[in-house]
């Protein structure tokens, strides 16, 4: 690694979210979901943030969803975040948000509403970043 | 037992702070004892008289037991001593926890003191990890979020669901730096247009470089008691007569909803409390870290409806002599913005406004008033309703 250039902030997987990252690795997002009530959730946990069952498998999903907000970041974080980059809440289209980046278009041209897709993007060698672009 | 049992039995008979802004060679330690003992002295009391001590910590100088560190400073032995830690939000949080403690017996004279000094004593290690603190470690902080562009993101919905202009964040700015240029402790006082703060740097779009809080360094403090045995202090009483709190996430990406915030439920359960409403109150202190913070809770607390925030804004209630002043002192935007104890300034401001002694920027006739803190990313909120009079 280049001493002069920091790199970029890490998640540290465990064994709740293991799973998840080992998709993202695939090239694939997946959510928990939840066998008592249906429904899925998002950041992995070893409950239902819905209804409290703990019979959860992880589903991949569609990848899709829409800008809920976003930001372009002007003043970056360190000097690994290259300046302008857009910071961006995406709804899933099977519902839970989750905090992203939004890559491969200007940022000027994002907008809340605009409906975006999954991508990964390499975070370092074993992880793979769920990034979204617009569609 | 109902909340409501609290109102009123309570009183601030002492209020201080420290300088502000850039301190130079002072520990967030030495601020906090200074406003500790000069609250204390300004409540005709003496260190003695102290039985409870209530502290945050400090990014510059964190401690393990820190208002135990405090009260050895001070040599003082008190029965009720901890340190809180719920961001922007402790403020306030921990009068109400002072509240019960004083109306159980478990202290009979509180003072809650806060100092740090984010401006001038942060080693590089210590500034990297307040950036690095504020969101999830796996899930938000990967993606370079920084602390505006979080807030940032609470500001685009807003104008995304309500219609708000850049000028009407801008004109909370404008608000704070008016009421700071009537304050001699005031960090910033050079009054400032729209357009300068549309003009100034943008930082996370829609939030330019005025619409974002100082980074200072400084300390402030209360002396808490009964309402009962206030009567015999230096200074008129300023009653609690109400307070409460509303926590509803820790990340922004796990919110509920970014634009209605657990202040409504502070606001509501406080205002239940003290059995008074928006309407009745003089003035109000809002948390400002970002201009929209204070829209989304001027909406929340119910000085307007939801999405009316940008015309309550442009209505110029907010100014000196507006139907609701806000931040009467210049706020974290425009008076000082020591980190976690930020709102304490708030406060001791809202003492001193209750008392009358606020020369040039006294809010004439005020009577009661809503100070609020909130702390995260619109995570936890403390309401307080104070009041001149018990009623
Ligand atoms: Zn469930």
């Amino acid at each position: 690694m280049n001493a002069e250039i920091p790199s970029r902030v890490q998640p540290t997987p465990n064994a709740v979210s293991a799973p998840y990252w080992e998709a993202c690795a695939r090239g694939e997002l997946s959510l928990q979901h939840c066998n008592g009530c249906q429904q899925f959730q998002f950041y992995p946990r070893t409950i239902c943030s819905h209804c409290g069952g703990t019979d959860l498998a992880w589903q991949v999903v569609s990848g899709s969803g829409r800008v809920k907000s976003f930001t372009v970041v002007r003043r970056g974080i360190s000097k690994a975040y290259a300046a302008p980059y857009v910071v961006a809440l995406i709804e899933l289209k099977e519902g839970p948000s989750m905090m992203s980046t939004i890559v491969g278009s200007e940022p000027e041209v994002v907008a809340i509403g605009a409906s975006v897709q999954v991508g990964f993007e390499a975070w370092s060698e074993d992880i793979q970043m769920p990034v979204f672009s617009l569609t | 037992m109902s909340g409501s049992a609290l109102r009123g039995q309570v009183a601030i008979v002492g209020a201080a702070d420290t300088d502000v802004g850039v301190l130079p060679g002072r520990t967030p330690m030495e601020l906090c004892v200074e406003a500790a003992l000069a609250a204390i002295a300004d409540a005709g009391l003496d260190k003695s008289d102290v039985d409870g001590l209530i502290t945050c910590n400090a990014m510059a100088q964190p401690m393990l037991y820190h208002a135990e560190a405090a009260a050895e400073y001070m040599q003082i032995f008190p029965r009720y001593c901890f340190a809180a830690g719920a961001g922007g939000g402790t403020t306030f949080s921990v009068i109400h926890h002072a509240m019960s403690a004083i109306a159980t017996g478990m202290a009979d004279v509180i003072v809650v003191s806060m100092a740090d000094a984010m401006r001038s004593g942060l080693t590089r290690e210590q500034a990297m990890l307040v950036q690095a603190s504020t969101g999830h470690p796996e899930f938000e902080q990967p993606y370079g979020v920084t602390v505006p562009a979080y807030y940032a993101l609470i500001a685009q919905a807003h104008m995304a669901e309500f219609g708000t202009t850049e000028a009407q964040f801008a004109g909370i700015a404008v608000a704070c730096r008016e009421h700071a240029s009537r304050n001699p402790t005031a960090q910033m006082r050079d009054p400032i247009t729209v357009a300068d703060v549309l003009e100034s740097r943008l930082i996370a779009d829609p939030l330019h470089l005025l619409d974002c809080s100082l980074v200072s360094d400084g300390g402030s403090a209360v002396v808490l008691m009964s309402a009962e045995r206030a009567a015999d202090t230096a200074h008129a009483p300023v009653y609690i007569l109400g307070a409460g709190e509303g926590h509803s996430h820790e990340h922004i990406s796990a919110a509920r909803s970014l634009t209605t915030s657990a202040a409504k439920e502070a606001g509501e359960r406080a205002f239940a409390m003290a059995g008074l409403g928006p309407a009745e109150m003089d003035f109000a202190q809002l948390y400002d870290c970002f201009t929209p913070t204070v829209m989304v809770e001027l909406e929340d607390l119910g000085f307007c409806a939801k999405g009316e925030g940008g015309a309550f804004v442009d209505s110029g209630a907010l100014l000196p002599g507006g139907a609701l002043p806000v931040n009467t002192h210049g706020g974290l935007l425009s008076h000082c913005h020591p980190g976690n104890p930020g709102s304490m300034f708030a406060l001791t401001e809202s003492v001193w406004q209750l008392r009358g002694s606020c020369g040039e920027r006294q809010v004439a006739g005020a009577t009661n008033a809503l100070v609020h803190a909130q702390g995260g990313i619109m995570s936890s909120h403390a309401a307080l309703v104070l009041g001149k009079e018990v009623g």
